[in-house]
């Protein structure tokens, strides 16, 4: 994958970009993407790949003009624009799915592929989300991945957590990137999705870990009903970052949109 | 220098193995453990306690806001400070404050503090906290990275509401309003004087510079760690231009227990200190710090959470470190002086802010103190800046007439009949 940049009305975009095939727009997670993602990487094999970061995200430039769920979606359709896609499938992780969701609601006639990965957006009274924002660094493991110590493994390789500079450095991306992801999350992530989703047209896969503990399956049954014709893929043995733990079944999920 | 005696109002009954079976005195306490019909004689007992030192000479009783939080029961700092307007006539009444993100449309602020000013003739010295990320992010539920931009304008709106006379309207981003005409408006003019509590953001130096506004630190951690962040204050008042370094652009907050010796201040308060330090400042570090609450800038200058705990915890601290270390200031009133006095050449403070109830102090052991301070400490720090002891741009301006409580007769006699033409 390749770092690139495109600029938008409001700010420069950062945007990963390869593979071929029919365009994928892949919207990340709350954690971020990476040009090592195996996730994006894999889909690059069938798919050109498109995965713009969150401003404020890795080293994109922050916008303060992006204050609420509206003003991410439309960014995110002039995103779309300036990269010239039309109708592409779009894919999104957690905070990505529910800003995949909101496009799809706001421009039913311009998506017709839609990939929900355990996205955020609802919420149950019964089923509380756990507040990703008052969870320390090491309780987050336990929270994402059906297998803790690989996860974990995964989560601190390339880190140096002895680096004076480490604790800085981490609270700055923090800010930066949860401080963004904030505007659409904290303290609740609902900006109303389940009034709109019933807007959405697109051939929609809904794809969920049986093991997620952030964003527990119950939510997968809600947005199937909420989606005339979705279609839902459960993945046993995976938390909330199924696409890492069992890439090949997700992206295999995705390839069924067509 | 000017004293404000202050009580954040702990709930005095969390238990021995609070910090054991809790993860947090802030944000997620357990409810069960506050009593309401105990917080009868304990909101009473803390009321008395501030008109108490407002009959002593203090400058100032003051109150703050915090939310579902064991050391403060106090959402409401208003409805404090409206009973001690009603039952003191000389102290200003301090309320720092009113985090002012939080009310809406924040033009509430503007009118409760006008009516707090004008229920005590003027005595009002108005805050405007961000507030906590605990407070404003987990327990009020405002977006971390856009408190300061909602603090902004909240402030605006009240400056605006305070000092104009005409309706106007006032189409922000977080609060449309088509007739603002606050009414009543403060006694004080342009309005009372404003002070910030910060954390050692650069933003917030600026901000108190260019306004005149008077620049709180109100840390626990006393005043030999506060030295580099009112360091970076000083020096910022300076780059800025501003026309004086008068100390009164500067309050701090410090923990103070006095009695006859040194040894009789341990023996008296230390196991309060320790209900404080170890119980009252039990917060989990998950609500310390909503990402994006904090700007980069400030994080990259280093300067940490009030709320971080010295290394390796305060529970390890034995009383002689904690008053070593400048976390409480406490002895005799001739060693509390000397403390206060290096506190002053260290800091440069002129708004010094007591907290001189501690944890699970007691009402007697309380007065005491207070009483000792008042006495024989306080007098012989009143002239610490007399260069600057006709600034009056950061404390209240009364009334020169101050109305009692209790004006009434005992009851009715008669009442003049109206006649006609009489106005």
């Amino acid at each position: 994958m390749e770092l690139k940049t495109i600029e938008t009305p409001h700010v420069p975009v950062r945007y990963l970009h390869g593979g071929s095939g029919k365009p994928l727009l892949f919207l990340h997670g709350a954690g971020g993407v990476t040009a090592a993602d195996p996730f994006v990487n894999a889909l690059a094999e069938h798919y050109e790949v498109f995965a713009p970061m969150l401003p404020g995200y890795g080293d994109s430039e922050e916008c303060a003009e992006l204050r609420d769920m509206l003003d991410i979606t439309l960014h995110y359709w002039d995103v779309a624009a300036a990269l010239k896609l039309k109708k592409p499938i779009i894919v999104g992780h957690s905070m990505g799915g529910m800003i995949a969701a909101e496009m799809a609601a706001i421009a039913p006639n311009d998506v017709a592929k839609l990939g929900l990965i355990c996205p955020a957006g609802l919420w149950m009274d019964d089923y509380p989300i756990v507040d990703l924002f008052a969870t320390m660094p090491y309780e987050m493991p336990a929270l994402l991945f059906h297998d803790v110590a690989a996860g974990t493994a995964m989560l601190t390789s390339g880190l140096n957590v002895d680096d004076p500079k480490f604790l800085q450095t981490y609270l700055v991306n923090n800010a930066r990137q949860l401080g963004m992801a904030g505007r659409i999350l904290f303290p609740i992530p609902d900006r109303g999705l389940s009034n709109r989703m019933y807007r959405i047209k697109a051939k929609t896969q809904i794809i969920w870990g049986d093991g997620d503990k952030l964003i527990p399956p119950v939510y997968a049954r809600k947005f199937k009903e909420g989606i005339k014709g979705a279609k839902l893929t459960s993945i046993p043995e995976a938390g909330h970052m199924v696409q890492l733990e069992k890439t090949h079944q997700v992206v295999e999920a995705i390839r069924k949109l067509g | 220098m000017k004293f404000t005696w202050f009580n954040l109002m702990p709930w005095p009954y969390l238990p021995d193995d609070f910090r054991e079976k809790n993860r947090s005195v802030w944000v997620d306490i357990d409810q069960r453990l506050f009593d309401p019909a105990k917080s009868h004689e304990v909101y009473n007992t803390y009321m008395d306690l501030l008109e108490y030192a407002g009959t002593l000479g203090f400058d100032g009783i003051g109150v703050n806001e915090h939310h579902q939080n064991g050391y403060g029961i106090m959402p409401s700092p208003n409805i404090i400070a409206a009973g001690l307007a009603r039952r003191t006539t000389d102290p200003a009444i301090v309320v720092l404050g009113n985090s002012i993100a939080l009310y809406n449309p924040p033009v509430r602020v503007a009118e409760e503090f006008a009516m707090l000013d004008c229920i005590s003739g003027g005595r009002l010295v108005a805050g405007f906290p961000v507030g906590t990320s605990m407070d404003t992010n987990y327990c009020y539920g405002q977006i971390p990275s856009l408190t300061r931009e909602k603090y902004q304008e909240a402030h605006d709106l009240i400056i605006k509401a305070w000092t104009t006379r005409d309706p106007f309207a006032w189409n922000g981003r977080y609060n449309k309003l088509r007739h603002v005409n606050i009414w009543p408006r403060p006694i004080q003019q342009p309005h009372p004087p404003i002070h910030i509590p910060g954390g050692g953001s650069v933003e917030t130096y600026d901000f108190c510079i260019d306004n005149t506004y008077s620049y709180s630190y109100l840390s626990f951690s006393g005043y030999i760690r506060a030295k580099a962040l009112m360091d970076g204050y000083w020096k910022r008042v300076e780059e800025r231009g501003a026309p004086d370094t008068s100390p009164y652009r500067a309050g701090f907050a410090q923990t103070i227990c006095v009695a006859a010796t040194d040894a009789e201040a341990e023996k008296l308060y230390s196991k309060h200190i320790d209900y404080f330090y170890n119980r009252c400042l039990h917060v989990y570090p998950g609500f310390a710090d909503a990402p994006g609450y904090r700007t980069i800038k400030t994080i990259q200058t280093g300067a940490l959470s009030q709320y971080a705990p010295p290394k390796g915890g305060y529970t390890n601290l034995s009383w002689g470190e904690l008053v070593e270390q400048g976390h409480v200031i406490a002895g005799s009133p001739e060693t509390v002086r000397q403390r206060l006095e290096h506190l002053a050449e260290t800091l440069r403070v002129g708004n010094l802010f007591c907290l001189m109830h501690v944890g699970d102090m007691p009402a007697d052991k309380c007065m005491y103190s207070t009483k000792l301070f008042a006495d024989e400490v306080m007098p012989k720090l009143r002239n610490l800046y007399p260069e600057y002891a006709d600034d009056n741009r950061f404390w209240c301006r009364p009334l020169n007439k101050v109305v009692k409580a209790g004006s009434l007769p005992a009851a009715p006699t008669s009442a003049p009949l109206e006649t006609a033409g009489a106005k």
